[in-house]
């Protein structure tokens, strides 16, 4: 559906995506997972027409990108970081008499399907109202109904959610969740709960490479690695070094009185990361072996790549 | 698909006032200029204390003072008009991001540029007809009709003139990338366009040449401009192919 082969794109000396591939299955909800600065943007740009790459080719539902004559921007709906609009204009009109004759969707049909999309997203009570008054909320709801007009069998969506509260957010993902199966979604997030949520497939791109695809559950399986979390009363003063020397230790990180350490074997490790905590006479609360999530292994990997 | 765009875009310059403001300003210069050909000589006159046997030096107004008022002043704010009304249109979408919204979609670029062309060249004319309009009823009434034909000819080749400086702004804007360097743009090509319209021999050439052209037919003079239309047709197909072509190329 959507295919990437080894693209390459560098604005001055900066290389902003050094050989990206990916392929995203019909249908599935692909997270598209990176750092700031990884290359989520340019690539989406690049799938959108508003970019050329220097090398390497990307195609969607079979039609390349930037050849003349294959034009897909039919096929697709983008949703930008930050969506823009003309600030004159009412969400109905900006809907009904601007986005929906573009892709030639007229008349009453065009107006129902304003009315539809502005009741799915929350601004029904808002749709005579100047887009130039709209919250940043407001404009990624308005955004996200602009790219659904046409019902396109892909959608590009960069950020989403990052600009709404915790109630907007859990909205626009339910509504993701709906297009399941239907729309083929590549949802450039840099937030892991959100992909954890509602993505099938997770890319995780830095330094605009492609680090890993995979399934979900296959990701997590896959780079399961043991993970230890202490919670100590009063800190952890040394030990923290000393832990992140240990060869059996990949990466530590602490919050809220709380060290998460990955390591390479349970077994080597839990008898001297105990033995550890007893010497430096730590006030331990909890040690526990967990399951680590899909921000630890979104972590592990890019900490690795960097 | 350009339907659209162009719908867009007069609603856009009516919503945001531009086209209001446009066509008063017109509306007023039209008013203004027979006013101040034919009252201007009158208050001279009633100054206190003019030197004695002064007042016999200041002319009667004729037509001919009425025709030049409205050269001058539809020719001067007419320029600063169509390059306010036109030097943001596109650096704007650009910098404000609403270009990248809209050309993720099936849109052709050169038909954006050409939306906003058509409809800047719409709005001017629609200025010169209330202008002239204007023009042809307070001459009516303070002096004598004007020769209806001419009068219009006259109308059109200002038209043609303004039109270049409209498309030389509409270019600057679509070649920056943002609104500053699109203003610097359009003024910049304002003053390329003056320098050349003052230099001997070339001014014969230049598009400042259609307004005196246009005077002389009202006048029943006997100057023809046709090199100078030639050249103005061309600076306009000229600056729209460059604008055109550098859009599609444009990262956005």
């Amino acid at each position: 559906m959507i295919r990437i082969e080894n693209l390459v794109k560098t604005y001055g000396a900066v290389r902003a995506l050094d050989g990206l591939s990916l392929n995203v299955e019909s249908g599935v909800v692909y997270g598209f997972l990176g750092p700031n600065g990884a290359g989520k943007t340019t690539s989406m740009r690049i799938l959108s027409g508003l970019a050329r790459p220097d090398s390497g080719r990307a195609w969607i539902l079979d039609k390349e990108i930037g050849r003349p004559g294959s034009d897909v921007r039919a096929l697709i709906g983008v949703l930008p970081e930050e969506p823009a609009f003309y600030g004159w204009m009412t969400p109905r009109e900006y809907l009904r008499d601007f986005i929906a004759p573009l892709y030639h969707i007229h008349g009453q049909v065009a107006a129902r399907r304003a009315d539809e999309l502005l009741e799915i997203v929350g601004l029904k009570d808002a749709a005579n109202r100047r887009i130039g008054g709209f919250s940043r909320g407001m404009r990624q709801r308005m955004g996200l109904a602009q790219a659904l007009v046409h019902q396109p069998p892909v959608l590009l969506l960069d950020e989403p959610v990052s600009a709404l509260d915790p109630a907007g957010r859990k909205e626009v993902l339910e509504l993701i969740e709906t297009l399941r199966g239907k729309t083929t979604i590549l949802l450039s997030t840099h937030i892991l709960a959100d992909v954890d949520r509602v993505c099938d497939m997770v890319g995780i791109i830095a330094r605009g490479r492609l680090i890993v695809q995979a399934r979900r559950d296959d990701l997590l399986a896959r780079y399961v690695t043991p993970l230890f979390e202490i919670e100590a009363g009063d800190g952890f003063g040394n030990w923290l070094e000393w832990v992140e020397k240990q060869d059996f230790v990949t990466n530590v990180t602490v919050s809220n009185q709380t060290a998460r350490v990955l390591v390479k074997d349970v077994h080597q490790a839990q008898k001297p990361l105990l033995e550890s905590l007893a010497r430096e006479t730590l006030s331990v609360r909890r040690f526990e072996m967990v399951q680590p999530s899909l921000e630890d292994v979104f972590l592990r990997l890019t900490g690795k790549e960097a | 698909m350009f339907q659209t765009l162009l719908a867009k875009e007069f609603r856009e310059q009516w919503r945001t006032w531009k086209m209001i403001v446009f066509l008063a300003v017109f509306l007023i210069t039209g008013i203004v200029s027979p006013v101040l050909a034919k009252y201007t000589p009158e208050l001279l006159k009633s100054i206190p204390n003019l030197p004695a046997g002064l007042a016999e030096f200041i002319p009667t107004p004729t037509v001919a003072d009425s025709v030049a008022q409205y050269l001058k002043n539809t020719e001067q704010f007419g320029i600063l008009l169509v390059i306010l009304l036109t030097m943001g249109v596109m650096a704007q979408e650009k910098e404000r991001g609403t270009a990248a919204m809209l050309l993720a979609k099936p849109v052709s670029r050169s038909a954006v540029i050409l939306a906003k062309w058509l409809t800047g060249m719409t709005i001017l004319l629609a200025g010169l007809l209330v202008d002239g309009l204007a023009c042809l009823a307070y001459t009516l009434v303070l002096f004598e009709p004007l020769p209806f034909g001419a009068f219009w000819t006259m109308n059109l080749l200002l038209f043609v003139y303004l039109g270049v400086y409209l498309t030389v702004a509409l270019t600057a804007s679509s070649l920056a990338r943002s609104q500053a360097i699109a203003a610097a743009g359009a003024f910049g090509g304002l003053i390329v366009l003056l320098i050349l319209g003052s230099l001997p021999r070339v001014s014969d050439y230049m598009p400042g040449q259609l307004a005196t052209w246009g005077g002389s037919l009202v006048l029943k003079g006997d100057l023809t401009a046709w090199p100078a239309l030639g050249v103005a047709a061309g600076i306009i197909v000229l600056a729209l192919v460059i604008a055109c072509l550098r859009f599609e190329r444009e990262e956005i």
